[in-house]
C-alpha cells in the first residue's frame, strides 16, 4: 500500500491534466482560437466614402465633409508634456489633462477621442507636430455635409450605431455610423457602400507586426451609392418657407410617376444641427421636444381624419356602384336628418344640389345621402359597408401604402366585420354617417390623401409612391414603383367629380386662391378635432385640409396640405396649396398675397392655446396669428419654460 | 567497489530527461520575448543563455557521475548546512527581483539557492531516515525529520517566495514510504477541503455537513462489529472531532479574510471561480489557457502562435513555458510532455524500489516527490486548474539554478541506482 500512493496520485493527476488539455485544446480549441484572434489581429477598417443625395434635377443636397479626431490610447503614451500639447491642440491645459483622465478610466488600450473634429485647416499643422506625442494620433472621418438648410425629416441623418444594432447586424462595429431616419436609413445599405478592411497581426501592447497572414482576408471597399431623389428641392425649400410657424405637413406627387416632389412635415429643424460639435446639445432639444413633436413625421405617421376631401372618394363611389347619377339634385335644409338625436349640419349654400354643386360647396347633406345608398344597396349594412371598403381601400387608404420611408401608419378604412364588432346590437347605414363627410371611423396619413388625389387625377390608378428615382446615375427600375395600381373605378366616372373639383376653384370653396392660367382641382377639408387635456376630451380649432392636381387635363402635380388648427380648408391648406401647384408648373410666385399672409401668420398662438391651462375658444372666426412683436416674446417665453421641462 | 563492477546508468531516465531539457530548450526559443529570431546559441537572448546552462549541465552531470558514490552520503549533512547559509545569506546579500530577494546577483548572471536546497534537504533526510536507530514511530525522530524539511521551507516563505517552500511538503511521499501514516495526509486534505469548502459555500452549510457526515459516522461506527483492536468509540471522541472541525473552519476563514494579503486571496478567487477577472491577475490565466486552445491538435507554426509571439502571456518562457509547449506544439506536445512527466516519475518510483539501501530509496522517493509537485503546481496553474503559484517546470523553464538544481536532483539519484548493487551500508 505505501509504495502505490506516489503512484496511483502521479496516474490521477495525469489523467486529470491529459483529460483537460482534450478539452481545452480539442473541445475549447475554436472558442479559444476565435479570443486569440481577437487578441492579436487588428483589423483596420476602410471606409468608403458615403453616397451623395441630389434631387430630381441633380442638385446636390447632401456630400460629406472630412473631420478630424485627435485621438489617444492612454496606454501608449509616455509622460506627456502637457502644455506643448495643449498649446499644440488650442485646448487648456487643464481641460485636456481632464480629458486624458476620462480616456485613461475610460479605456487604458482603446483609443477615445480627445479634440472631436478638427476642419482641414486646423489639421494641417498638427498632422507633422503631432508625432513627437506617443500614443495620439489622427484618425479621419467622414461626416455629412448639408447643402441644404431643410428636409431634415425626410432625408434623415446618421449617427453612431448602438449595441441592438450591433447585434442584430454583424456588419457594423462600435463607432461605426449609420442612417437613422429618413432616406439615410431607407437606403443605407447603398449608401454605406461596403467598407474594407485590413489585418494585422498585433503584440500585446496593441502594436501593429505584420499583415495577417500576408493579407488574403483582406477586403478593399465598396463605394457608397450615389442616390437621386424624386423631390424637387426648391419646391422642398419653398415648402418648408411657407410651413413656418405651422404644424402639419405637405405632399406632392408627380401623378404619372407616383414620385414624391414633395413631403414636408412641419415644425422641421436644419439638418446641420443634428452633426458636428453641437450634436448631442441639439438631438436633446429637437429629437425630445415632446410638445412640438418635430421627430414625428406628420405626412407619414399622422394618421388623420381626411374631413371633406374624402367626400370625392364617396362620390366616385356611389358613381361606380350605380345609387346615383351626376344630374340627380338633393336638397339640404342646412344639413340633413339622418334620425339621430342631432342632424348632420351644413352651411349655407343654394340648394337643392346634384353632384358637382356638391363638391364645390362641400355639402354635407348631400353626401350623407349618397353614402346612405352605397351602404344600403347591399343585402345588410355590413356588405354594403364590405363594398364601401373595398372601393376606398383601392385608393392606397387604410393600409401601408409602401412608399420607401422608413416610417408610416396604415390609417384606417372600417368594414362591415368593424362595426359589427363594435356594435352589440343590429347597426344601419346612419350608424356610421360621419363616414360620409370624412370624419368618425375613417382616418388617413397626409401622404395616403396626396396619393388618393393621383388616383383622381389619373382617373383611377397610381403608381406606389416613392422617393428613390436613380442611383448612381442609372434609373431604377423596381417593378414596385413602374406599375400602375387600379382603383375599383371606372375611368368614366371620374369626369363628373373632377369637374366639381375644377368647380371648387371656380365658384367654390376655394375661388378666392385661385391661380391664374392653371386649371386646377381641388377639394377643401375643415376637420373637427379633439384632444384629452387633463384628462378632458375638449374640442379643438378645427384642421385645414386641401388636395388638388393640376393641371386639370395633364397632371403635373398632386398635392395634399394638413395645417394641424388651421381652421377652415382655404384660410392656409388652400393657400399654400395654390402655391406650390403654381410654384411647380410655372416656376414663380404670382399670388404673392397669398405668399404675404402665409409668411406674416403663425399658428402658434392657436397650439399655445391647449398649453395655458385656461378656457380657451375654437375656431374664432378672424384669424389671430399676425405675427407681431409682442406675441412672439410671449410665446418664447412659454415654449422657454415648456423646453426647460424638456431637458430636465 | 568491487572488482569489475561496472556502474549502469539508468538509460530510460536520461532519455526522458534528454527529451524534456530539448522541447524545454525549443519552447524557450519560441516564446522568447525578442522581435527577430537570432541562432539559438545567441547569448544576450534567453534561448542562447538556457543553451549555456545546458552546456553547464552536461558539465554537472560528468562531475556528479565522477564522484565517488559514497560522497552524496558522508556529505549530505554539510551540503544541507552550506545551502541552509546560502539561504540565510540572501537577507543579507540577495539581489530583488520582481518584489522578492531570491537571488544572489553574480555578473550578469543571478543564483537561485533555493533552487539547490531542494536536493540538499532530499540527501538530508534521507541521510537522517537511514540511520539504524532512527524511526519514523518516534516522536522525537519525527520532530526531526520535520525539522529538516521545515527549516528550508521557513528561510523561503519570507523572501516571499511561498510557491518553493510549498514544494517542501514533497517530502510527505517519501516519509509515507518510510512509515507515516496516511492519516497526515488525509488531514491535510480534510482541512483543505473544509478550507476551500468555506469559500465556495456557505459556512452554516459546512458546519451542518460536518455534523451531518460525522454523526453518520458515528452511527456505522456502532452498528459494526467491534473491532478489538481499535479504542472502544465514545460519543465524547465524535463531538470533539466535530467541534475541531467546526473551530478549523472559522479560523481558516477568518484567517483568508483578514490575514492572508489581497494577492494570494484574489488567485485563490480566481481559480475557484469566486471572481471573473480576465483583465487584472485572472488575465494571466486566462492568456495561458487561450494560448494553449489556439495550438490545437498540432499546433501552429511561429507565424500562427499569436498568443506566443505577440507576448501576451506573461513569464511564459519561466512558469508559463507549457502554455508555449501548447500553442506551437498543440496536443500532440502537451500530451507528450505530460506522459514523460509522468514516465519519469514512475521511473524514479521504480527505481527507488529496486535500491537495497534505504538512503538511496529515500532520496529516490524525495526527488519523486519533488518532481511530481512541480509537475502537479506548475501544469496545474498554466492550465488554470490551481491558482497562480509561481514555481518553475522541472528541466524546461528558462532558469540556470533551476535548470542546474533540478539536474543535479536528478543526477546525484542516478548516480545512486548505478552503483545499487555495489553500494550497501
Amino acid at each position: 500500500m505505501k509504495k502505490l500512493l506516489l503512484l496511483s496520485v502521479v496516474t490521477l493527476v495525469g489523467l486529470i491534466f491529459i483529460g483537460r488539455m482534450i478539452y481545452l485544446q480539442v473541445i475549447l480549441s475554436d472558442q479559444l482560437q476565435l479570443e486569440a484572434e481577437n487578441n492579436s489581429v487588428k483589423t483596420i477598417y476602410d471606409y468608403p466614402e458615403r453616397g451623395f443625395i441630389y434631387d430630381r434635377n441633380g442638385e446636390l443636397m447632401v456630400a460629406n465633409q472630412v473631420a478630424y479626431d485627435v485621438m489617444v490610447i492612454p496606454k501608449e503614451t509616455g509622460d506627456t508634456d502637457l502644455s506643448k500639447l495643449s498649446q499644440l491642440l488650442k485646448i487648456e491645459e487643464s481641460r485636456l489633462k481632464k480629458k486624458l483622465e476620462t480616456a485613461r478610466k475610460w479605456s487604458t488600450k482603446q483609443a477615445s477621442v480627445i479634440v472631436p473634429q478638427l476642419t482641414q485647416e486646423e489639421y494641417a499643422p498638427l498632422q507633422e507636430q503631432l508625432r513627437k506625442f506617443p500614443g495620439f494620433y489622427i484618425q479621419r472621418r467622414s461626416l455629412r455635409k448639408y447643402l441644404v438648410d431643410h428636409s431634415a425629416s425626410v432625408l434623415g441623418y446618421i449617427r453612431e450605431v448602438n449595441q441592438s444594432t450591433i447585434k442584430k447586424d454583424d456588419y457594423y462595429v462600435q463607432g461605426d455610423l449609420a442612417g437613422k431616419s429618413g432616406i439615410e436609413s431607407q437606403y443605407e445599405k447603398e449608401l454605406r457602400g461596403q467598407k474594407g478592411f485590413k489585418k494585422y497581426t498585433r503584440d500585446h501592447y496593441g502594436r501593429a507586426i505584420e499583415s495577417y497572414k500576408n493579407g488574403i482576408n483582406d477586403v478593399a471597399p465598396v463605394a457608397g451609392t450615389d442616390l437621386t431623389v424624386t423631390l424637387d428641392k426648391e419646391l422642398q425649400e419653398y415648402a418648408e418657407q411657407l410651413m413656418i410657424n405651422k404644424r402639419g405637413g405637405i405632399v406632392a406627387i408627380e401623378p404619372k410617376t407616383g414620385e414624391i416632389l414633395t413631403l414636408v412635415t412641419a415644425p422641421n429643424y436644419d439638418p446641420s444641427l443634428l452633426m458636428g460639435r453641437d450634436r448631442s446639445k441639439n438631438i436633446n432639444i429637437i429629437l425630445r421636444d415632446t410638445v412640438r413633436t418635430p421627430d414625428l413625421n406628420r405626412v407619414l405617421q399622422g394618421q388623420y381624419a381626411p374631413g371633406s376631401p374624402f367626400k370625392v372618394i364617396n362620390a366616385l363611389v356611389a358613381l361606380q356602384e350605380g345609387v346615383v347619377k351626376p344630374q340627380e339634385r338633393f336638397s339640404c335644409n342646412h344639413g340633413y336628418n339622418y334620425g339621430g338625436k342631432k342632424k348632420l349640419g351644413c352651411h349655407a349654400h343654394s340648394s337643392p344640389l346634384a353632384m358637382n354643386r356638391g363638391i364645390a360647396e362641400s355639402c354635407n347633406a348631400y353626401f350623407a345621402q349618397i353614402y346612405r345608398r352605397i351602404i344600403e344597396k347591399g343585402s345588410t349594412s355590413s356588405k354594403g359597408m364590405d363594398v364601401w371598403h373595398d372601393h376606398v381601400t383601392s385608393f392606397g387608404l387604410g393600409d401601408y401604402l409602401g412608399y420607401d420611408l422608413p416610417v408610416g401608419q396604415p390609417g384606417r378604412i372600417p368594414d362591415g366585420d368593424y362595426y359589427t364588432s363594435r356594435y352589440k346590437y343590429k347597426w344601419y347605414a346612419p350608424t356610421t354617417i360621419s363616414n360620409a363627410i370624412g370624419q368618425g371611423e375613417v382616418a388617413v396619413t397626409p401622404i395616403q390623401l396626396a396619393n388618393m388625389t393621383a388616383a383622381i387625377a389619373n382617373r383611377g390608378y397610381f403608381y406606389t409612391p416613392h422617393i428613390i428615382k436613380k442611383m448612381n446615375g442609372e434609373a431604377i427600375d423596381n417593378p414596385k414603383y413602374t406599375k400602375k395600381n387600379y382603383t375599383t373605378i371606372d375611368a368614366k366616372h371620374f369626369e363628373p367629380v373632377i369637374e366639381g373639383m375644377n368647380d371648387v376653384y371656380k365658384s367654390g370653396t376655394a375661388k378666392y386662391v385661385q391661380i391664374p392660367d392653371i386649371e386646377i382641382c381641388g377639394k377643401t377639408g375643415t376637420v373637427e378635432n379633439f384632444a384629452r387635456i387633463n384628462g378632458e376630451k375638449k374640442q379643438l380649432t378645427d384642421h385645414s385640409v386641401f388636395i388638388a392636381f393640376a393641371p386639370k387635363d395633364d397632371p403635373k402635380i398632386a398635392i395634399a396640405v394638413f395645417i394641424e388648427n388651421g381652421y377652415w380648408g382655404s384660410r392656409y391648406a388652400a393657400k399654400i396649396a395654390s402655391l406650390l401647384v403654381e410654384k411647380h408648373i410655372k416656376g414663380k410666385i404670382t399670388r404673392t398675397d397669398l405668399e404675404n399672409y402665409l409668411m406674416t401668420h403663425s399658428l402658434e398662438y392657436e397650439y399655445a392655446k391647449r398649453l395655458s391651462d385656461k378656457p380657451f375658444k375654437i375656431n374664432e372666426a378672424v384669424d389671430k396669428g399676425r405675427i407681431s412683436k409682442d406675441k412672439e416674446a410671449d410665446l418664447n417665453k412659454l415654449y422657454d419654460s415648456l423646453s426647460l421641462q424638456i431637458l430636465n | 567497489m568491487a572488482i569489475g563492477d561496472k556502474p549502469k546508468y539508468d538509460i530510460a531516465s536520461i532519455g526522458i530527461y534528454l527529451s524534456l531539457v530539448i522541447i524545454g530548450l525549443l519552447s524557450i526559443y519560441s516564446a522568447a520575448p525578442v522581435e527577430k529570431y537570432t541562432t539559438i546559441t545567441d547569448i544576450n537572448q534567453v534561448y542562447g543563455k538556457q543553451f549555456l546552462f545546458i552546456g553547464v549541465c552536461a558539465v554537472l552531470i560528468i562531475v556528479i557521475l565522477a564522484v565517488e558514490v559514497k560522497f552524496y552520503e558522508r556529505f549530505a549533512g554539510l551540503i544541507y548546512i552550506v545551502s541552509l547559509l546560502s539561504l540565510v545569506g540572501l537577507f543579507l546579500f540577495g539581489k530583488e527581483v520582481n518584489g522578492a530577494i531570491s537571488w544572489y546577483p553574480i555578473g550578469s548572471f543571478t543564483f537561485q539557492p533555493s533552487e539547490f536546497a531542494k536536493f540538499a534537504t532530499a540527501l538530508a533526510v534521507a541521510k537522517f531516515l537511514s540511520q539504524l536507530n532512527v524511526s519514523l514511530k518516534n516522536v522525537r525522530d519525527f520532530m526531526i525529520v520535520a525539522g529538516i524539511i521545515a527549516l528550508p521551507a521557513l528561510l523561503i516563505v519570507p523572501q516571499p517566495d511561498p510557491g518553493s517552500a510549498l514544494v517542501y511538503s514533497a517530502f510527505f511521499f517519501a516519509l509515507h514510504r518510510e512509515g507515516l501514516s496516511l492519516w497526515y495526509l488525509s488531514l491535510g486534505v480534510i482541512a483543505l477541503g473544509l478550507f476551500l469548502g468555506t469559500l465556495i459555500i456557505n459556512i452554516g452549510w459546512i458546519i451542518l455537513i460536518i455534523i451531518v457526515v460525522i454523526s453518520i459516522m458515528y452511527l456505522l461506527s456502532r452498528k459494526r462489529k467491534h473491532n478489538k483492536r481499535l479504542p472502544k468509540p465514545r460519543v465524547y471522541l465524535y463531538v470533539i472531532a466535530a467541534i475541531i472541525c467546526i473551530a478549523y473552519t472559522f479560523s481558516s476563514s477568518y484567517i483568508f479574510n483578514n490575514l492572508l494579503e489581497d494577492r494570494h486571496r484574489n488567485r485563490i478567487d480566481i481559480v475557484l471561480g469566486r471572481v471573473q477577472d480576465d483583465r487584472g491577475i485572472g488575465y494571466n490565466i486566462n492568456q495561458s489557457m487561450i494560448a494553449i486552445g489556439n495550438g490545437g491538435w498540432t499546433g501552429k507554426s511561429l507565424d500562427e502562435a499569436t498568443q506566443t509571439r505577440g507576448g501576451y502571456v506573461p513569464e511564459q518562457h519561466t512558469d508559463f513555458i507549457f502554455s508555449a509547449i501548447g500553442e506551437v506544439s498543440g496536443l500532440v506536445g502537451t500530451l507528450a510532455t505530460i506522459l514523460l512527466f509522468m514516465f519519469l516519475i514512475y521511473r524514479i518510483i521504480i527505481m527507488a524500489e529496486r535500491q537495497r539501501n534505504q538512503f538511496a530509496r529515500i532520496y529516490g522517493y524525495g526527488v519523486a516527490g519533488i518532481f511530481f509537485l512541480h509537475f502537479f503546481v506548475n501544469v496545474g496553474m498554466v492550465i488554470g486548474l490551481l491558482p497562480t503559484v509561481g514555481i518553475p517546470l522541472p528541466f524546461m523553464s528558462y532558469g540556470g539554478s533551476g535548470l542546474m538544481g533540478f539536474t543535479i536532483l536528478l543526477f546525484i539519484f542516478i548516480k545512486l541506482d548505478a552503483h545499487r548493487m555495489s553500494y550497501e551500508h
